[in-house]
C-alpha cells in the first residue's frame, strides 16, 4: 500500500488519491562511491527475523538496530525521537522482551527475533493494544505510539513473570497491576502530548481483558 | 560515531585478550551506555568486542551463603531474582529505582558498574571536561552543576557516578570479580572499585587495559530491613539528586551508603555507629568536608532528610 | 465567505456528528505504525543522501575559518555545504534569526555546515571531522542583569507614539488608596517545546522545482520562508507535512532541518533527508523565553479589585520578540486603575519565539499565585475572590463585550465537582502519611484569534466527499473534526469523507498555532461545504437555501434524490475560505477555564507529586469531545511539566542551555500524572464563527502551573514564586522532622 502523503485519511481505510506520487530518484552520486581513496567503513552482515520475516542484511557496524529497521528494512513505525535512550519511542520486543532500539547494534541481534509495531497488527487487523489505544485516545501526534504500545505489551508480560517495580511496597510479593504500577512501568515512554491518563486506561482494559 | 571492527567474543579470557590486543578496543556488554556516547563521540573504540556470547549470565550460591551474580545478567534479571529480592532487597530496590523497563532489560551488572557520568559538560563536547579531554579544565564548576557533586570532588571534577545499582552494591559489600588478558583474575571491593577524581578524573575504575569484568559476588545475607530511597523531580526515568540505600536492623543500628553525591557510592563506615541516634548524627559524619556548589548545596540537609526517610522506615517495618 | 453577522441556525446545530465523541479517523495508522512523518516518506523518495548537520561550538562571535579537508574525504561524502560557501541565503520573514550562521555567530549550535553522504552514519561522522576556528565574541546571557538597562515595548504601547505602557484609570493612587494590597515578584524559566518528534526534512530536486517533506505546523508560512531563504519563488517549491510528530510552536516556522535539506540536496544532486539530532534541538531551535513579572493589586476589604498592575520582562535576540506575559491581565479580572507593560532585553541566547499559549502561559503562572496570595490576605476562598471580580466587558474598554464568558460557572462547577469545600484555608494542615497534602486551583484564560482559512471539497459519484486543505494535524485531531464537518454539512456518515491535510497542493488553512486551528480551519472547511451544497443543490434541481442534506440524501418539501446523484455526470469542486469581519473587534472572543489540583508534598524531601486534577473548560462549541478532551489532558501535563521540572539551565559564561537532551530537560513521564478529568461546559458562540467553535488546545494549559504553586502553598505554608518548585526552593522552610 502506498504513502499516505499523496492520500486521503478516512475512517474507512487508506484511498489512494490521484495526486502526482512520482518517486523522485536522482541517479546516485558515483563521484563518491568509486573513490578507491577512500576507506570503506567497516561493513558485516547480520541475520535476524523481523515481525516473523527472516532477513540477511550487510550493515556498517555503526548501524543501530533502530536505523536497521527503518532505513534498510523500511519499517518507520518504529520511532527515533532522541537516539540516546531518553525517550522510548524506539521501543521494539527482542524475542519478547522490550528494549530501547536505538542504543543497540544491529550486529548485537544476531539470530534475534524483533517484533516492531508492524508486527503487532495493521490497520485492519488491529493488535487489542492498538485497538484500545484508538478507543481511549491513548495519542495524540501519534510519534511516540508505536513507542508506547510495544512498551505495554510486552509491559504486561513482565507483571506476569514478577519482574518487580519502583513503586512495589514488598520487593517480595508478586507484581499486581494497579494504575501506579503500569505508571511506574510505562514510565520509559515519554509522551510529550500527555496522553498517559489516556494511556493507562487503555492499557488496564487490555489487561482487564487478558485476565 | 567513528568506525570501528567489530567482533564476537566466545569465553572471558578470549575476550580480555582481543581487547588488550588492540588499542581503542573495548567490551560491549548491553551497550546502553557506550552506544549513547559514541554517538557523541565521548567515546571513540576503533574495535568492539561483543561479550555476549561468553557465558557469565547466571546467578548462583557461593559456597560461603552468598550469591555470585555473572557480569553479564541484565538489570531486570537481577532485580527480579528471588533470592535477590528476598535476601538483598536494597539491590533490587536500587536497580528497578534507576532508568527505565527498556533499559533494564538491556543493561548488564558489569556495564552497569562502569557506566559514565552524567554531568552536562561531559556530554558536550564543545566544552572543557577533564574526565573527557584530560586537561581542558572543568566547565561545570561556576556552571550549571545542581546534580553533581558535593562531597570527595575535586578542582578537576564535580562528577557524580549516576548508578543507583552500585550504591546497593556498596552497602552490601559486594566484590567485583575479574579476569585479565593473562587468565589471572582478582576481586575488588566494591568499596575500592571507583576511585574520587582528584586530579585525574578521567580514570574511573581500578581496572587495567584488557581487564574484563566476570562477575560479582554478594556476601552471605545480614538481613535487617533493606531501603532505597531515590530522590529525583521527576517521578521517574530520572537520575537521582540524593539516594540513600540502607539496611537497618531491629537494634536501629545499619549501615547506609549515598547516590548523586559524589564520583563514587558514597559510604563512610565510621558514620553508621551513630546510626542509633538518628540521620542528624550519622548524615554529618557521613557529609564532613562535603564542598558543594552554590547550585547544589541543597543536597546536604536533603541527605540528612532522606536519611532520615529511610531510618523512619526501617523503624516502622 | 465572509462571516460579518453572528452566525445563525445553521446545518452544524444538528449536531449528528459534530460535537459527537469520534475515534481519530487517522488513529488506526498511527497506532500501526503506517502515518508517515518527515523523515519517512521513502516511498517516494528512492535513494536518498542523508545530511548531517553542523553546528556553533560558541554562542557569540565569528567563524575564522572552516576546514573541510577531512571531512570532504570522509568515506561516503557527497557535498558539503558550509557557511563559507552557502553564498548569499535571505531570512524568513518569521524567523528572527537567520537558521544558516557564519560567519557572524548568533547562537550556541546555530547550523554552519551540513554535510551530506551516502548514508547516516557516514555523514555523522564525517560532520565531526568539520574543524572551526572560532573568534569568541562578548555575548550578553544575563536576563536579569539585562533587564536592569532594557527598554519598555510590545503590548498596544509602541504604534502612533503612545506611551510604551498600557494604562487605565491611574493605578499608583489607587494602589497606594487600597487597603489590602500585593506587590511580589515572580519568574518563569525558559521552556523547551521538547516535541518527540525532532525537526526533519527530506528536500528532493527535480531541475528548479524542490519538493519538501517536513514537519511544520504551517505549510504557507513555511513555504514563504523557504523560498524567500533560498531565493527562489515560492511557486517552485511543494512543501508537505501529512503527519507532524508534535510541534508545541517548535514547528511554526520555516527551521534549519529544511534549510540544510534543501542546500544539502542541491550540492549532492540527489534528494536529502536530515533530521536535527535531539542534543542540537533546544539550542538550535526556539523556546519559550524566561520571564521576571512584577504583580501589584490593591483591593477593598470585601475583594473587589481597585488596581492591578502586570509588568513582565523578558529577552531575545536583537529584532525579537517579547513574552507577552501580561496579556492576560489585561482582560480576565474587573478593577477601575490598570496598568500592563513589559521589557525586552537583549540577549545572545537562542532565538525565544511561541511556545503553547505564548504569553498566558508564563502569565497565568504569575498572576494566579498572585490572585491566591490576595484571596488569603483578604481572608477571601480563591474561588469567591475571582468570582467577586469577574467582568463581562473588557475593562479597559468598556463598550466591548465578551461574547461569552463563563468563568464564574467553571469555577464553581469546578469547585463543586473536585470536592473544594474540603480544602482547609490554612495551609499546613492536612498529612497523608509522609505527604503533606494541599489544594489549588487557578482560572484558565485564553483569547481566540480569527483567522482567514480555505478548504476545497469534492463530491464524487459513489456519494464520498474529499476535503483539501493546508491544514495541518499535530496530533490535534485535525483529520477527524475536518470530517465530522464535512460529513455534518453534507449529510453523510464521516465514513464517507476522506480528508487530505498538510500539501501546499491544497487551499491554505489556518495552520495549527494559538490554538485557532481548529476552530478556523473548520469553518473554512463550513463554508467551501456551502458553496458545495448550493452546487448541488443546483444540480438536482432544488432551491440551495431550504434543501437539508441527511442520510447521504438531499431533500426539499417532499423531493428527496440521493447526494450522490448530484456527481453523476462528474466529480462536484467547490473552493471557498471563511474571513473575518468586525465581529472580533467589536466583541472580545476568549475561551476561559479553571484548574484544580490536588498534590501531597514529601515532608521528607521536599518533593511534589500530583494526585487529582480538574480542568473545566467553556470554548465554544466543541467539535469531537474526545480529541478535545485529550488536548486538555496534554495540556495539564505540560503544565505540571512547567510547574515541577521543567527548565532550560543557562550557562551565563558559554551563553548555551545546559541540559540539551531529553534526560538534562525533564518533562512529565506516566509516573508523574495521575488520573485527569475534564469537563467543557455547553456554549456555542455564534460570534466566533459559523461552528460558534473556540480552542481549547492552550487554555488547558493556562493557569495549571499556579494551580499546582498553590496547591503546594496549600500543602506546606511555604509560598514559591519561582518556577520551577523543586523541592531546594522550600526545603529549608518545610516543617522540621518529627
Amino acid at each position: 500500500m502506498s504513502d499516505t502523503n499523496d492520500l486521503g485519511i478516512s475512517r474507512r481505510g487508506v484511498l489512494a488519491s490521484g495526486a502526482a506520487t512520482a518517486v523522485i530518484a536522482a541517479a546516485p552520486g558515483a563521484a563518491a562511491t568509486a573513490d578507491p581513496g577512500r576507506a570503506a567503513p567497516p561493513t558485516m552482515a547480520v541475520s535476524f527475523k523481523v515481525n516473523g520475516e527472516a532477513h540477511a542484511l550487510t550493515v556498517d557496524t555503526r548501524t543501530t538496530l533502530l536505523d536497521a529497521l527503518r532505513e534498510h528494512l523500511h519499517l518507520t513505525g518504529t520511532k527515533k525521537g532522541c537516539d540516546h535512550g531518553q525517550c522510548g519511542a524506539c521501543t521494539v520486543l527482542v524475542n519478547g522482551t522490550r528494549i530501547n532500539s536505538c542504543l543497540s547494534l544491529a550486529l548485537q541481534h544476531e539470530g534475534d527475533e524483533v517484533t516492531t509495531i508492524e508486527g503487532l497488527g495493521t490497520p485492519d487487523r488491529l493488535h487489542p493494544m492498538q485497538a484500545a489505544f484508538v478507543k481511549h485516545d491513548g495519542y495524540q501526534c501519534g510519534y511516540c505510539t508505536p513507542g508506547q504500545i510495544c512498551s505495554a505489551v510486552a509491559m504486561l508480560d513482565e507483571i506476569k513473570r514478577g519482574v518487580p517495580s519502583h513503586v512495589q511496597s514488598d520487593v517480595t510479593a508478586r507484581p499486581s497491576l494497579t494504575n501506579a504500577e503500569l505508571r511506574e512501568r510505562m514510565s520509559g515512554n515519554i509522551c510529550r502530548c500527555g496522553a498517559y491518563s489516556n494511556i493507562a486506561e487503555a492499557i488496564t482494559e487490555v489487561a482487564g481483558a487478558g485476565a | 560515531m567513528k568506525a570501528f571492527t567489530y567482533e564476537r567474543a566466545k569465553d572471558p579470557v578470549g575476550a580480555a585478550r582481543a581487547v588488550a590486543s588492540q588499542s581503542g578496543a573495548k567490551f560491549l556488554a548491553g551497550g546502553t551506555n557506550l552506544l549513547d556516547l559514541m554517538k557523541l563521540q565521548i567515546e571513540t573504540p576503533v574495535h568492539l568486542v561483543d561479550v555476549q556470547d561468553i557465558g557469565l549470565d547466571k546467578i548462583e550460591p557461593t559456597a560461603d551463603g552468598g550469591l555470585r551474580i555473572g557480569a553479564l545478567v541484565t538489570n531486570t534479571d537481577l532485580a527480579s531474582d528471588r533470592r535477590v529480592r528476598r535476601d538483598y532487597g536494597v539491590l533490587s530496590r536500587a536497580i528497578v529505582a534507576g532508568a527505565s523497563g527498556q533499559l533494564r532489560n538491556k543493561a548488564t551488572t558489569a556495564g552497569n558498574l562502569l557506566q559514565r557520568t552524567r554531568c552536562p559538560y561531559f556530554y558536550d563536547t564543545n566544552m572543557p571536561c577533564n574526565k573527557r579531554k584530560p586537561g581542558s579544565g572543568c566547565s561545570a564548576i561556576g556552571g550549571f552543576s545542581r546534580q553533581l557533586a558535593v562531597i570527595g570532588s575535586s578542582d578537576h571534577c564535580i562528577a557524580t557516578n549516576p548508578s543507583d545499582m552500585a550504591v546497593g552494591l556498596r552497602v552490601l559489600d559486594a566484590t567485583v570479580e575479574t579476569v585479565k588478558p593473562d587468565g589471572s583474575t582478582r576481586a575488588i571491593p566494591i568499596a575500592e572499585f571507583h576511585p574520587l577524581p582528584g586530579d585525574t578524573p578521567h580514570i574511573e575504575t581500578v581496572l587495567t587495559p584488557g581487564e574484563l569484568i566476570t562477575g560479582v559476588t554478594l556476601p552471605k545475607p545480614i538481613g535487617g530491613f533493606h531501603h532505597y530511597e531515590k530522590v529525583r523531580d521527576r517521578a521517574s526515568y530520572a537520575f537521582a539528586l540524593v539516594s540513600v540505600a540502607a539496611v537497618i536492623h531491629k537494634d536501629g543500628s545499619g549501615r547506609v551508603a549515598l547516590g548523586g553525591v559524589a564520583h563514587k557510592p558514597w559510604r563512610v563506615e565510621a558514620a553508621e555507629a551513630a546510626m542509633p541516634r538518628g540521620a542528624k548524627d550519622v548524615a554529618g559524619r557521613l557529609l564532613a568536608g562535603a564542598r558543594p556548589m552554590p547550585d547544589n548545596a541543597f543536597k546536604i540537609p536533603l541527605a540528612e532528610r532522606t536519611l532520615a526517610a529511610a531510618i523512619d522506615q526501617g523503624k516502622a517495618a | 465567505m465572509k462571516f460579518d453577522t453572528p452566525a445563525g441556525q445553521n446545518p452544524i446545530d444538528r449536531a449528528k456528528v459534530v460535537g459527537c465523541a469520534h475515534d481519530r479517523i487517522d488513529g488506526p495508522f498511527k497506532t500501526t505504525g503506517q502515518a508517515p512523518y518527515a523523515y519517512e516518506h521513502h516511498r517516494h523518495v528512492g535513494n536518498p543522501a542523508y545530511g548531517y548537520v553542523v553546528g556553533s561550538a560558541i554562542a557569540k562571535g565569528r567563524i575564522r575559518s572552516i576546514k573541510l579537508d577531512a571531512a570532504k574525504v570522509a568515506p561516503g561524502v557527497l557535498a558539503i555545504v558550509a557557511a563559507t560557501d552557502t553564498g548569499k541565503l535571505g531570512k524568513g520573514d518569521f524567523n528572527t534569526v537567520k537558521l544558516f550562521g557564519g560567519p557572524e555567530i548568533d547562537h550556541y549550535h546555530q547550523a554552519i555546515a551540513v554535510v551530506v553522504a551516502e548514508t547516516f552514519e557516514q555523514a555523522r561522522a564525517a560532520a565531526a571531522l568539520v574543524r572551526v576556528d572560532y573568534d569568541r565574541g562578548q555575548g550578553r546571557f544575563d536576563l536579569d542583569e539585562a533587564l536592569k538597562t532594557a527598554p519598555l515595548t510590545g503590548g498596544d504601547s509602541n504604534q502612533g507614539g503612545a506611551p510604551k505602557a498600557d494604562r487605565t484609570g491611574s493605578f499608583e493612587e489607587a494602589f497606594a488608596r487600597a487597603p489590602v494590597t500585593l506587590d511580589a515578584l515572580y519568574s518563569t524559566p525558559d521552556h523547551s517545546h521538547a516535541m518527540m518528534e525532532p525537526h526533519a526534512s527530506i528536500a528532493a530536486w527535480n531541475g528548479d522545482q524542490l519538493t519538501l517533506w517536513t514537519s511544520s505546523q504551517m505549510i504557507n508560512w513555511g513555504r514563504s520562508d523557504l523560498a524567500k531563504t533560498l531565493g527562489i519563488p515560492k511557486e517552485k517549491i511543494r512543501f508537505l507535512s501529512p503527519f507532524i510528530g508534535g510541534g508545541f510552536g517548535g514547528k511554526l516556522f520555516l527551521r534549519t532541518d529544511a534549510v540544510l535539506a534543501a542546500l544539502g540536496a542541491k550540492a549532492a544532486g540527489r534528494p536529502v533527508k536530515l533530521a536535527l539530532p535531539r542534543p542540537f534541538v533546544a539550542n538550535n531551535t526556539t523556546h519559550r523565553p524566561a520571564t521576571r513579572q512584577r504583580i501589584r493589586i490593591g483591593a477593598e476589604r470585601d475583594g473587589t479589585i481597585t488596581a492591578i498592575a502586570h509588568e513582565s520582562g523578558s529577552g531575545d535576540q536583537p529584532n525579537g520578540e517579547p513574552e507577552t506575559a501580561v496579556n492576560q491581565t489585561k482582560l480576565l479580572y474587573a478593577g477601575a486603575n490598570r496598568l500592563t507593560a513589559m521589557r525586552l532585553a537583549v540577549l545572545d541566547l537562542p532565538e525565544g519565539n511561541a511556545m503553547r499559549a505564548p504569553g498566558e502561559a508564563p502569565g497565568l503562572m504569575a498572576l494566579e499565585i498572585a490572585m491566591d496570595e490576595m484571596a488569603e490576605k483578604l481572608g477571601m476562598d480563591p474561588v469567591d475572590f475571582r468570582v467577586r471580580n469577574d467582568t463581562q466587558v473588557d475593562p479597559e474598554k468598556p463598550a466591548r463585550r465578551f461574547s461569552e464568558r463563563q468563568l464564574i460557572r467553571c469555577l464553581r462547577e469546578g469547585a463543586d465537582r473536585f470536592g473544594w469545600s474540603q480544602r482547609k484555608a490554612r495551609p499546613g494542615q492536612v498529612r497523608d502519611g509522609r505527604w503533606l497534602i494541599g489544594m489549588g486551583m487557578a482560572a484558565a484564560f485564553r483569547n481566540h484569534i480569527n483567522f482567514p482559512s480555505g478548504a476545497r471539497v469534492r463530491l464524487s459519484g459513489d456519494g464520498r466527499v474529499m476535503v483539501e486543505t493546508d491544514m495541518t494535524d499535530i496530533g490535534t485531531g485535525s483529520y477527524t473534526i475536518i470530517a465530522q464537518t464535512a460529513a455534518e454539512m453534507m449529510g453523510v456518515p464521516i465514513e464517507a469523507v476522506t480528508v487530505k491535510l498538510g500539501s501546499s497542493d491544497f487551499p491554505v488553512a489556518a495552520g495549527s498555532g494559538g490554538q485557532f486551528g481548529a476552530a478556523n480551519s473548520t469553518a473554512g472547511v463550513y463554508a467551501a461545504c456551502v458553496k458545495l451544497r448550493e452546487e448541488v443543490a443546483g444540480r438536482l434541481g432544488f432551491n440551495s437555501t431550504d434543501a437539508v442534506f441527511e442520510a447521504g440524501k438531499v431533500r426539499s418539501g417532499n423531493r428527496s434524490a440521493p447526494l450522490a446523484q448530484a456527481a453523476a455526470g462528474g466529480d462536484l469542486v467547490a473552493e471557498d475560505k471563511i474571513e473575518f469581519g468586525d465581529l472580533g473587534k467589536t466583541h472580545q472572543l476568549s475561551t476561559f477555564g479553571s484548574h484544580f489540583v490536588e498534590v501531597g508534598v514529601d515532608a521528607y524531601t521536599g518533593v511534589t507529586r500530583v494526585r487529582r486534577m480538574l480542568a473545566v473548560c467553556a470554548a465554544g462549541r466543541i467539535i469531537n469531545p474526545k480529541s478535545a478532551r485529550s488536548q486538555v489532558i496534554g495540556a495539564m501535563t505540560m503544565g505540571v511539566g512547567s510547574a515541577l521540572m521543567e527548565e532550560l539551565a543557562v550557562d551565563k559564561r558559554f551563553g548555551f542551555f545546559v541540559n540539551h537532551d531529553l534526560a538534562g530537560y525533564e518533562v512529565p513521564v506516566h509516573a508523574d500524572i495521575p488520573h485527569q478529568d475534564v469537563v467543557f461546559l455547553d456554549e456555542a458562540d455564534d460570534k466566533a464563527n459559523p461552528m460558534k467553535a473556540k480552542g481549547v488546545g492552550e487554555l488547558g494549559l493556562c493557569g495549571v502551573g499556579a494551580a499546582v504553586a498553590n496547591a503546594i502553598y496549600n500543602a506546606t505554608g511555604v509560598r514559591v514564586r519561582d518556577y520551577p518548585i523543586t523541592l531546594e526552593k522550600h526545603l529549608a522552610r518545610l516543617p522540621t522532622l518529627a
